[in-house]
């Protein structure tokens, strides 16, 4: 797959550059019927706005959450989201795929 | 992910040059691994690999769980000619995720009700190609049948290093060409590039089945390792 959604990376340099907190999520791995694939990303900055997607929408609220700690503590972040997953988040993916999303703070 | 690196990054894709970005997942150390670079990498067979198929993906490697996040340029394909052929081509081609161009000085033929939804340009190609900025990522193919504009069109996907060039017509159709290129001053190496006939040998007898054959011709030169190309060439 050809990559075509990455102006964000451009976001993500401009919002760091007006002096914003910015995190980027980014699927490292994805199975079953997930629906975007490894690579694909999300630019968080720390007034919650955000671009791109990890997931088509099921679990960018929990993403944004987590990456706004992310860029708090400076620590990077693996997260799991899965539709039978239930003890570490209360989102799930609905279409019954599974996705592990890198978390770090730019700069 | 470091400043520095993301705009190293931001820079080499807005100069549509592949990179990959290495990330240790468990501590986010991460380095930029530029395509030049990769020769010379300790992790080239795997970074190479991942480039060749446009695919980010996870190796281990001494113990290490790597993320490799592959940064590819979107391929181009110039079409030389708003031809029958093109009006299959530019549609499969698009589905296959590539920003199609159609030149032809021809009006008659670079219509848009020929060719909706296609870019057009419907002017000569010294001075429709310049601003494509055709580059390595670009598939240039030539199926005017008219010298007088798919040759000049071929002499600049050779200068652009295209990563495939092909251009219709039989194998005396070719050699001819070969002969007028030459005259031009293209090198042999280059003239060696053309596919030609072009498109797989599938048989094909309509339009959409020598697109076909065009765009899997393409895809092989695109995905498939340097040895594996030339047995299927």
């Amino acid at each position: 797959m050809l990559n075509r959604d990455e102006d964000i990376l451009q976001a993500a340099e401009t919002w760091q550059k007006q002096g914003h907190g910015v995190a980027l999520a980014t699927v490292v791995e994805s199975w079953g019927s997930a629906p975007r694939p490894a690579g694909s990303s999300l630019v968080i900055n720390d007034d919650g706005t955000f671009l791109g997607s990890v997931s088509g929408g099921c679990v960018e609220g929990a993403v944004v959450t987590e990456a706004l700690d992310v860029i708090a503590s400076g620590q990077p972040k693996m997260l799991e989201f899965g539709v039978a997953d239930e003890t570490a988040w209360n989102v799930g993916l609905s279409c019954g795929g599974t996705i592990r999303v890198f978390v770090e703070k730019v700069g | 992910m470091k400043l520095e690196i993301l705009k190293e990054l931001n820079a080499e894709r807005a100069a549509r040059r592949p990179v990959i970005i290495v990330t240790d997942t468990a501590n986010g150390d991460q380095r930029l691994v530029k395509a030049a670079d990769i020769a010379a990498d300790p992790l080239r067979a795997e970074l190479s690999k991942q480039l060749r198929m446009g695919k980010s993906g996870n190796v281990e490697v001494a113990g290490k769980k790597l993320f490799l996040n592959v940064y590819a340029p979107t391929a181009k394909l110039v079409i030389i000619g708003a031809v029958h052929i093109s009006q299959a081509l530019a549609p499969l081609a698009r589905s296959l995720d590539y920003d199609v161009t159609v030149v032809d000085p021809r009006t008659a033929f670079a219509s848009p009700e020929r060719f909706p939804d296609v870019p057009l340009v419907a002017e000569w190609p010294d001075v429709a190609l310049p601003p494509l900025n055709v580059d390595h990522y670009t598939a240039f193919v030539a199926v005017t049948h008219d010298p007088k504009i798919d040759d000049p069109a071929l002499l600049h996907a050779f200068d652009r290093d295209c990563f495939y060039i092909g251009a219709l017509g039989s194998r005396k159709t070719h050699a001819k060409r070969a002969e007028r290129l030459r005259a031009q001053g293209a090198k042999d190496s280059d003239i060696a590039r053309i596919h030609a006939p072009i498109g797989l040998d599938i048989g094909a007898v309509s339009p959409s089945e020598i697109a076909v054959a065009i765009m899997a011709e393409i895809t092989a030169q695109l995905r498939l390792p340097p040895k594996e190309k030339e047995e299927a060439a």
